[in-house]
């Protein structure tokens, strides 16, 4: 099914994460499997409340919560992390307005890893990857409010990889950026990996930027992975599961006929529509049952 | 809801439209003279973060607070001149002929009162009516935008509902009053894209079923062109092309062009994205 065929870089067996005790208890992620092979791209797709981010967070060990069972690159992982997950793993966050220090400069945001990881040249690690980020070396000595949002993301990349990780987490990368400056940050996205061999993850809402990077992908829904497919089954307009073809639907624009048609799924991965829509006992959406 | 005849008469006419910000660095210019009409139709504004189209929308409710500066040679609304309007008269238009719903409803309803008072409260605003009265239109307001249980709802705190009831609670309270026209500023952008596509619905009916005029403005290009009826795309607070929702694909300006040519498609092929040459020449010079 996947463009590569190497060994697992990363392996999700029945994952669950569930958060709060009784009547606050929210089962966040659900029984989530999947392999990326390695120099991969693999998409997880679904909209606010499926679990996408949350899966993401459990990998990368900012979520101790979990259980199931995680390897990368044949280690198997436990509830912490260690300093060498790190090097080999790194997270890139959506908001880039929110993930950097804003007292910082960009010099000391990319020289924190280096002193954690006790890396040796950090001025030559530095300029070397602004300069593979596309920033010059002008833009060392800046602070975040000094950069656009598309140069902050890259700022952002340039943290990630600075400890020449071989695995990106991508959450949502490039959602808080204008279309144009998405562009520019896919393209590097995709270049990074070609020079590197890189292992990608990317989460997103976003159909279409999922089929631009991905090789294969996983649509959530309610915490549960609904179906799996190669990006080239999404391209022929083939996705079984009722639900991802709703999201096909739904990213191709507005069609007041085809608004109609949407139908309300359920918890229950797999299941049809919850059916006639007056016949559901009445309940306030609640951000609270949603998930965070 | 009488004379809302048909007529050839647009229902806002702006005419070289300049929002300015005096600072410490000089002028900033937020609109540099931008002109279009609209009439009982769905117009798309669409443009990238600091194109000036948010300001436009605030611009034409008066809206632009302190220091910022707001000319125009017209700035008509039904036979209203909106730039010599008083205060009080200002009042009147906004909710009730001129509305206006914005992106985020966490940050635009009040937290410690219900949402159906809040709605009641936009009517009553307005009209002349006793309370019983209002929390009855408002709960038919509540169906209409098609939230299946308006009781429950009405009695809901905003932290209570989800973003997307969120929304048709603003639209809700923005189209109770019976406006003329609706500015609707990236109304969905915070939303699951389906859950945008039937709010998009609902406003869509409405403003079909009423005879109003809509502003969308939003930065996505795709949702506006299938959406609206006709789309003006703005750069640096210049108009650069004003065209039929339909005719989008075959847009003929470079801006547009590269904006269409940078989105990431479903069955493209995977290969770089082309990438947005901007053109100084647009920051000095709209139609």
């Amino acid at each position: 099914m996947s463009a590569h065929p190497g060994k697992a870089m990363i392996e999700v067996e029945k994952l669950n994460v569930i958060f709060g005790q009784s009547e606050d208890r929210v089962h966040a992620v659900r029984d989530v499997s999947f392999q990326v092979p390695e120099g991969a791209t693999f998409g997880l797709v679904g909209e606010s409340g499926s679990g996408k981010s949350t899966v993401l967070r459990a990998l990368s060990g900012l979520n101790p919560e979990w259980t199931g069972q995680m390897t990368v690159a044949g280690q198997t992982l436990g509830p912490k992390r260690d300093k060498a997950f790190y090097k080999l793993a790194q997270m890139v966050f959506q908001d880039p307005y929110g993930s950097l220090h804003p007292r910082h400069t960009v010099d000391r945001i990319l020289m924190e890893p280096l002193a954690i990881h006790r890396l040796d040249d950090p001025e030559n690690r530095i300029e070397r990857v602004l300069g593979e980020v596309g920033l010059g070396p002008d833009f060392r000595f800046r602070y975040p409010h000094q950069l656009s949002g598309g140069q902050r993301q890259r700022v952002a990349i340039a943290r990630a990889l600075i400890l020449e990780p071989r695995i990106l987490l991508l959450d949502e990368p490039t959602s808080a950026l204008d279309v144009s400056v998405q562009a520019e940050v896919l393209n590097l996205l995709q270049r990074l990996k070609k020079e590197r061999g890189l292992t990608y993850i990317l989460v997103s809402h976003d159909l279409s930027v999922v089929a631009h990077m991905c090789d294969d992908l996983a649509v959530m829904n309610h915490g549960a992975v609904v179906e799996e497919l190669a990006v080239a089954q999404l391209k022929r307009h083939e996705p079984k599961h009722p639900y991802t073809r709703q999201l096909m639907v739904a990213s191709l624009g507005y069609d007041r006929a085809a608004v109609d048609r949407f139908e309300d799924f359920g918890v229950e991965s797999g299941a049809p529509g919850r059916g006639d829509e007056t016949t559901l006992p009445p309940a306030v959406e609640s951000e609270h049952n949603r998930g965070p | 809801m009488s004379d809302r005849a048909m007529s050839d008469k647009p229902l806002l006419a702006v005419e070289d439209l300049k929002v300015r910000f005096p600072t410490r660095k000089g002028v900033v210019e937020a609109v540099r003279g931008i002109s279009f009409s609209l009439g009982r139709e769905k117009l798309g504004i669409v443009g990238e973060s600091g194109s000036g189209k948010s300001m436009t929308g605030r611009a034409i409710l008066r809206l632009v607070s302190r220091p910022g500066i707001v000319t125009a040679k017209r700035m008509e609304f039904d036979g209203i001149d909106l730039q010599r309007a008083s205060e009080a008269q200002m009042r009147t238009i906004r909710g009730q002929r001129i509305s206006m719903v914005m992106q985020d409803p966490k940050f635009s309803l009040n937290p410690v009162m219900r949402v159906g008072e809040q709605i009641a409260e936009a009517y009553r605003t307005h009209q002349k009516v006793r309370p019983a009265e209002a929390k009855k239109r408002a709960l038919e307001m509540l169906a209409a935008v098609r939230i299946r249980d308006p009781e429950r709802v009405y009695r809901a705190y905003p932290h209570e509902v989800s973003g997307g009831m969120g929304q048709r609670i603003m639209i809700a309270m923005m189209l109770i009053p019976d406006p003329d026209l609706l500015i609707a500023d990236e109304p969905t952008s915070a939303l699951d894209v389906t859950v945008q596509l039937q709010v998009l619905a609902i406003l869509d009916d409405l403003v079909t079923q009423r005879g109003m005029g809509l502003i969308f403005i939003s930065h996505d290009l795709n949702l506006v062109a299938s959406f609206c009826d006709r789309v003006v795309i703005m750069y640096a607070g210049h108009i650069m092309e004003i065209c039929d929702a339909k005719n989008l694909a075959a847009a003929k300006h470079p801006y547009t062009r590269g904006l269409l040519n940078c989105l990431p498609k479903i069955d493209g092929d995977g290969g770089d994205l082309p990438v947005l040459r901007r053109d100084p020449a647009w920051m000095e010079q709209g139609i």
